[in-house]
């Protein structure tokens, strides 16, 4: 500790790729670590792909394809609403009220830097997320179109900032508590209601309408158009682009630091 | 830039929902020494850190930092200054050393991890989560993670509360070492024996302003009153004291002009004078008993300490 006072340079921050990098690990092994985080990431979509894919329950038109590769994609995308969605929503909303959003700022991390690092972690966790449910999805007996993966790539990447606004958006502006019920409540409602798992065109008139236009429905048929059609649905990107641009700039105006 | 003070603040206003929270504040800070920011809870306090911080944004005034604006510059500040927030800023979820090693990696040189967990006794509880850390060991934690990066300047807000005797001086034995090597420490207490202890300058805030200022000693001497202490049997004429107290010059003679000494029985045979307490008064006291042949059990003279003069200056009514 005597050291600093030799030291006529004054302290300096690590590389900025390196607080990045640090914080985006830091964020996924806080993810993976919480046992309820893991439930609803992991444990939950693989057990909604077991159960549509073996059972009939819920009656599914496939138009002609294997009944796995309508739902694959679609617990995929529910994957991705988990993590980008309630599980950010609820891990930020209580990290904003114990001053952890605070404290880092103050750091070199910075504001900026934590944006990043939680964005690094939802890619970590997602990555974690397609592995284990394609990997399941295949030994049931999923052959997504190749051609289709890079496009999925972008659904998936589009669908994750528009979750990810989401989140900040209620965890920036709600209480912890209401933030940890509603985000939660919000992923059921959509993912049963909303077009992830369904197609939207098997919804029921009205809902299929309002479906259609929801982040959630388009990321579902954007991963279906692309990994069993090979082509991205034009709606559905402007859809999630919209979603995005509209959460992401209410984010940044309404989120509060306090 | 050598000689600017590592803070300073200049006419800082912030409002709440119109209320002004501080208002009009002024406070400088200097390297190498300790300025502890004292007042009651709602003075303002953690408001006008949080400014220097850079987390909130004032609305009048300036701040300078380390000869900087905490808001447009806090890319070039965020490595020079730590920060520990009353609220310690940990999250639940993560184990104590872990959060330590974490943050010492957004610095490019930050200090060793091993020697500060064992000045601040982390390694006890380094494997524990910070849920399930008590009060005293989250404050420990949080110094930690503000001093990871070699800080030139340091904010603490309220950094002993909720911690054992024993943790209490282990902080503040390394927060003296700090300011001896040159760093600036702003830290706010309600605790005046740590205020009174630890440090160099101490700033009494109320409702938003600055209302007195100095050294501890230059803050007790400017509010200068001794107080005289004596035991003896119960039900003394008090005026009677009182009068010969007042009347007491320097010793062995009756002084010419009266000093006022008011002299109360706090309970049962304890008695206070206070006022302008000098050797001429203990001797008035000596003969007033002699006289009466009233023994006086004990007899002694107290100087006020800081909270005498901080009650004074802030009022004795509950908020």
């Amino acid at each position: 500790m005597s050291a600093q006072s030799r030291n006529p340079a004054p302290p300096a921050a690590a590389a900025a790729w390196r607080r990045v990098v640090s914080q985006g690990a830091f964020e996924t092994r806080m993810i993976l670590r919480n046992g309820e985080q893991l439930l609803v990431t992991i444990f939950l979509p693989v057990l909604v792909l077991v159960g549509l894919s073996r059972s009939g329950v819920v009656e599914l038109s496939t138009g002609g394809a294997a009944r796995i590769d309508v739902v694959a994609p679609g617990v995929i995308a529910l994957a991705v609403m988990s993590t980008a969605f309630t599980s950010q929503a609820i891990a930020t909303s209580f990290d904003r009220r114990n001053g952890v959003l605070r404290l880092l700022a103050t750091t070199p991390l910075g504001r900026g830097g934590l944006l990043a690092g939680k964005f690094l972690g939802v890619a970590a966790v997602e990555a974690v997320q397609v592995v284990v449910i394609g990997g399941t999805g295949l030994a049931l007996g999923w052959r997504p179109v190749a051609a289709g993966i890079p496009l999925a790539l972008v659904a998936l990447v589009l669908g994750t900032a528009a979750f990810i606004s989401l989140a900040l958006l209620v965890a920036g502006t709600l209480r912890a508590e209401a933030v940890l019920a509603g985000a939660n409540l919000l992923l059921v409602v959509l993912a049963v209601g909303s077009g992830v798992v369904v197609p939207v065109s098997q919804l029921p008139a009205p809902l299929e309408h309002v479906a259609r236009l929801l982040p959630s429905g388009a990321l579902g048929e954007a991963l279906r158009g692309a990994l069993i059609h090979g082509a991205l649905p034009a709606w559905s990107v402007g859809v999630l682009l919209a979603w995005t641009a509209v959460l992401a700039w209410s984010a940044a105006r309404l989120f509060r630091w306090h | 830039m050598p000689d600017s003070p590592a803070v300073e603040i200049r006419g800082l206003v912030k409002r709440y929902d119109g209320r002004a929270v501080v208002d009009r504040l002024d406070l400088i800070a200097d390297a190498g020494r300790i300025t502890a920011v004292l007042g009651p809870n709602g003075a303002g306090k953690t408001t006008t850190i949080e400014c220097c911080e850079g987390l909130r944004a004032p609305d009048g005034g300036t701040v300078r930092v380390l000869g900087l604006d905490p808001r447009t510059d806090a890319r070039a500040l965020s490595p020079r200054v730590g920060v520990m927030l009353q609220d310690g800023g940990l999250p639940t979820g993560v184990r104590a050393l872990e959060m330590l090693q974490h943050v010492a990696t957004m610095y490019a040189q930050p200090r060793v991890v091993a020697d500060l967990t064992d000045r601040l006794g982390l390694a006890s509880f380094a494997r524990t989560t910070v849920r399930r850390l008590s009060g005293g060991q989250r404050q420990r934690l949080a110094l930690a993670i503000a001093l990871i990066g070699r800080p030139e300047l340091v904010f603490l807000d309220e950094p002993s509360a909720g911690m054992d005797p024993q943790s209490r001086h282990a902080v503040w034995d390394l927060i003296r070492e700090l300011r001896d090597e040159g760093v600036a420490i702003v830290l706010t207490t309600h605790l005046m024996d740590e205020a009174e202890s630890l440090a160099d300058r101490v700033v009494v805030v109320d409702h938003g302003a600055v209302i007195a200022q100095g050294t501890v000693a230059e803050l007790v001497v400017a509010h200068d009153d001794r107080t005289l202490h004596f035991r003896a049997v119960e039900g003394l004429d008090l005026g009677s004291i009182g009068a010969n107290l007042s009347a007491a010059g320097p010793v062995g003679e009756l002084s010419s002009h009266t000093r006022s000494v008011s002299v109360t029985e706090e309970s049962p045979g304890e008695y206070v004078a206070s006022g302008h307490v000098d050797p001429g008064v203990v001797a008035a006291l000596a003969s007033w008993c002699a006289e009466r042949n009233v023994l006086a059990t004990h007899i002694w003279v107290g100087r006020r300490t800081l909270e005498d003069v901080f009650l004074d200056l802030t009022g004795r009514s509950l908020r």
